[in-house]
């Protein structure tokens, strides 16, 4: 199997900080990859660079052979990858709806074909029923549903998501767990997502990689993980599943 | 053609359908029941919703701030006006002329500050500093005769000539209803589309947009070019309504501000909004210098005070503007906030 997303030693510093330090995996395509680590390990940076947020200092970021280190936001979005934010951003003045008829119209001309994407998607995330919501008034876990709605409805070969399950109770975790898993399955979107909840993390992942100040410490299937005792050392510590 | 009709009018309500017809009517038939002097006072507020209207398609769609646009007003008046006084051009040609220069007058703004990444208060700076070129650029241009004025030749026309643009004011009023009713459909066919879907998500948070792949440089881009092409014609008609242009009067500071007060008392971002705004501002103001003449008062300045007063009032009581208020009370709320 060909690989969806390749990073090859891929690096960034910022001033004396090496942030993410010649970091190299594959994640084949349908699959869903999670990364993991303490906080300050690189993760968002990691991210950034993939999402076309920052460029890499060193190293390639190839995407369906392709390489994309480097080019901007939008336009890696284009390619087909598709991203949420850690502190989640809708555009708040416009309604559930018209935020993803706006992802929907990236790769549609027309208004009306736009919202009937949008609507489809609004019922996969349960958030139909809100639609005409200013999306500023939706509580938290709503607004996580409709930042995935969004990036999803750009029709992404592979979802990036960062931190979706943060601030969650543990309902709405295995909610968001379920969504994902139906989504995969269904569309065979490619996602990695960034993740701090373990049993978020557990339920979901296909394959983990651990990062611990900017470098690769592990990589493997969520069983080896968890025994791994560089892992235990560095990062799940005495809170191990 | 059909489809852009059903379009335009396919999720406004039946109410609200009723209303704006009910408003064009009496517009239209609003000369044949106010007094001249009244004639003028509404090309006045006309000419300031059109503008308003223009400009809202920069900040209250696509959120850049400009506090410039007198430079397209004034483009699109000189140009048209010498082209009229030294060729012998007839107004619509000129405008015809002056839209492509003012949209390339945007775009050069635009590409400075979104190619370098002037944002927000740094690039509204910018707009002011092109206007201000302008103005002391043209007060030394001998073309167009300088800080002397160029000066449209003025007679007694026995009859319209919308051709032209020579006639009575109520020519002139219902060339402006005209263009602001073109304004405002073409306003709304923009916020309908894909183009007004990209503006609202680039206002809301433009990282966000760009994550969501939409090109903000070249949106943006589009978005100060149509604001300042629809901009050009209000100086076209301000130099054939006043028939006298000097850089000091059409490009100044002023001019750009009078032109955004309308939208922000009446809602930026809304379409109706910018039309309100107008309305009551310039409304009241008459009503207080008529009130302040009949008391015999010479207050200098009170118009401008006054002014000051409305938008402070607005800002602390309705700060996102009168019209959404309205439009809640009226039940015909816009779709687009």
């Amino acid at each position: 199997m060909t690989a969806l997303l390749s990073l090859t030693t891929v690096s960034k510093r910022f001033r004396g900080v090496v942030a993410v330090d010649r970091v190299s995996f594959d994640v084949p395509e349908g699959m869903l990859f999670a990364v993991i680590g303490p906080n300050g390990a690189g993760k968002t940076t990691l991210f950034n660079m993939i999402a076309g947020a920052m460029a890499p200092d060193t190293g390639t970021i190839a995407f369906a052979g392709q390489p994309i280190g480097g080019l901007t936001a939008d336009a890696v979005c284009r390619r087909g990858i598709a991203r949420t934010f850690q502190l989640v951003r809708p555009f708040p003045a416009l309604s559930v709806e018209d935020n993803v008829v706006v992802g929907a119209l990236l790769h549609r001309r027309s208004v009306g074909a736009a919202r009937d994407h949008a609507h489809a998607l609004l019922r996969r995330l349960d958030l139909f029923d809100r639609r005409r919501q200013l999306a500023a008034t939706l509580t938290l876990p709503d607004r996580k549903r409709l930042e995935v709605a969004r990036a999803l409805a750009t029709g992404p070969r592979l979802l990036l998501l960062d931190e979706v399950m943060a601030g969650l109770r543990p309902t709405e975790t295995d909610r968001m767990v379920g969504m994902l898993q139906d989504l995969n399955r269904d569309t065979g979107v490619t996602i990695l997502l960034i993740e701090h909840v373990m049993r978020a993390v557990m339920a979901l992942a296909a394959r983990i990689l651990v990062l611990d100040h900017g470098v690769a410490i592990a990589e493997g299937a969520p069983e080896s993980i968890v025994c791994d005792p560089a892992v235990v050392q560095s990062y799940l510590g005495a809170e191990a599943v | 053609m059909a489809a852009i009709v059903a379009r335009l009018t396919g999720d406004v309500s039946r109410r609200t359908m009723i209303w704006l017809a009910a408003l064009f009517v009496a517009l239209v038939i609003a000369p044949w029941l106010v007094s001249d002097y009244l004639v003028t006072v509404l090309i006045l507020i006309l000419y300031l919703a059109y503008t308003g209207q223009a400009w809202n398609i920069m900040m209250g769609f696509a959120g850049q701030l400009s506090l410039g646009h007198a430079i397209y007003v004034g483009l699109g008046a000189y140009i048209a006006a010498v082209l009229f006084t030294r060729y012998g051009v007839g107004p619509w040609f000129g405008f015809l002329a002056a839209m492509p220069v003012a949209a390339a007058c945007g775009a050069v703004i635009g590409f400075l500050a979104f190619r370098f990444g002037v944002t927000g208060i740094y690039f509204a700076i910018l707009t002011i500093a092109f206007a201000e070129f302008a103005r002391i650029g043209f007060d030394h241009l001998d073309i167009v005769n300088a800080a002397a004025g160029l000066f449209l030749p003025v007679a007694q026309y026995a009859h319209n000539d919308p051709w032209r643009l020579r006639g009575s004011p109520t020519m002139f009023y219902y060339v402006i209803l005209a263009a602001t009713l073109a304004a405002f459909i073409l306003c709304r066919a923009l916020i309908t589309s894909r183009i007004g879907y990209f503006w609202l998500a680039i206002r809301e948070d433009e990282e966000a947009a760009r994550a969501a792949g939409i090109d903000t440089f070249r949106y943006k881009m589009y978005a100060v070019t149509i604001s300042a092409a629809v901009t050009s014609f209000a100086g076209v008609f301000y130099a054939f309504f006043y028939n006298n242009l000097f850089p000091e009067q059409v490009f100044n500071i002023s001019q750009s501000i009078q032109m955004i007060l309308g939208p922000l008392i009446g809602g930026v971002g809304t379409l109706f909004g910018p039309i309100l705004g107008a309305f009551v501002l310039t409304s009241l103001a008459e009503s207080l210098n008529s009130a302040l003449t009949a008391f015999g008062l010479d207050l200098p300045g009170a118009e401008q005070v006054f002014y000051g007063a409305c938008l402070l009032f607005v800002i602390a009581a309705l700060p996102e503007g009168i019209w959404p208020r309205l439009a809640r009370a009226l039940g015909i709320a816009e779709r687009v906030p």
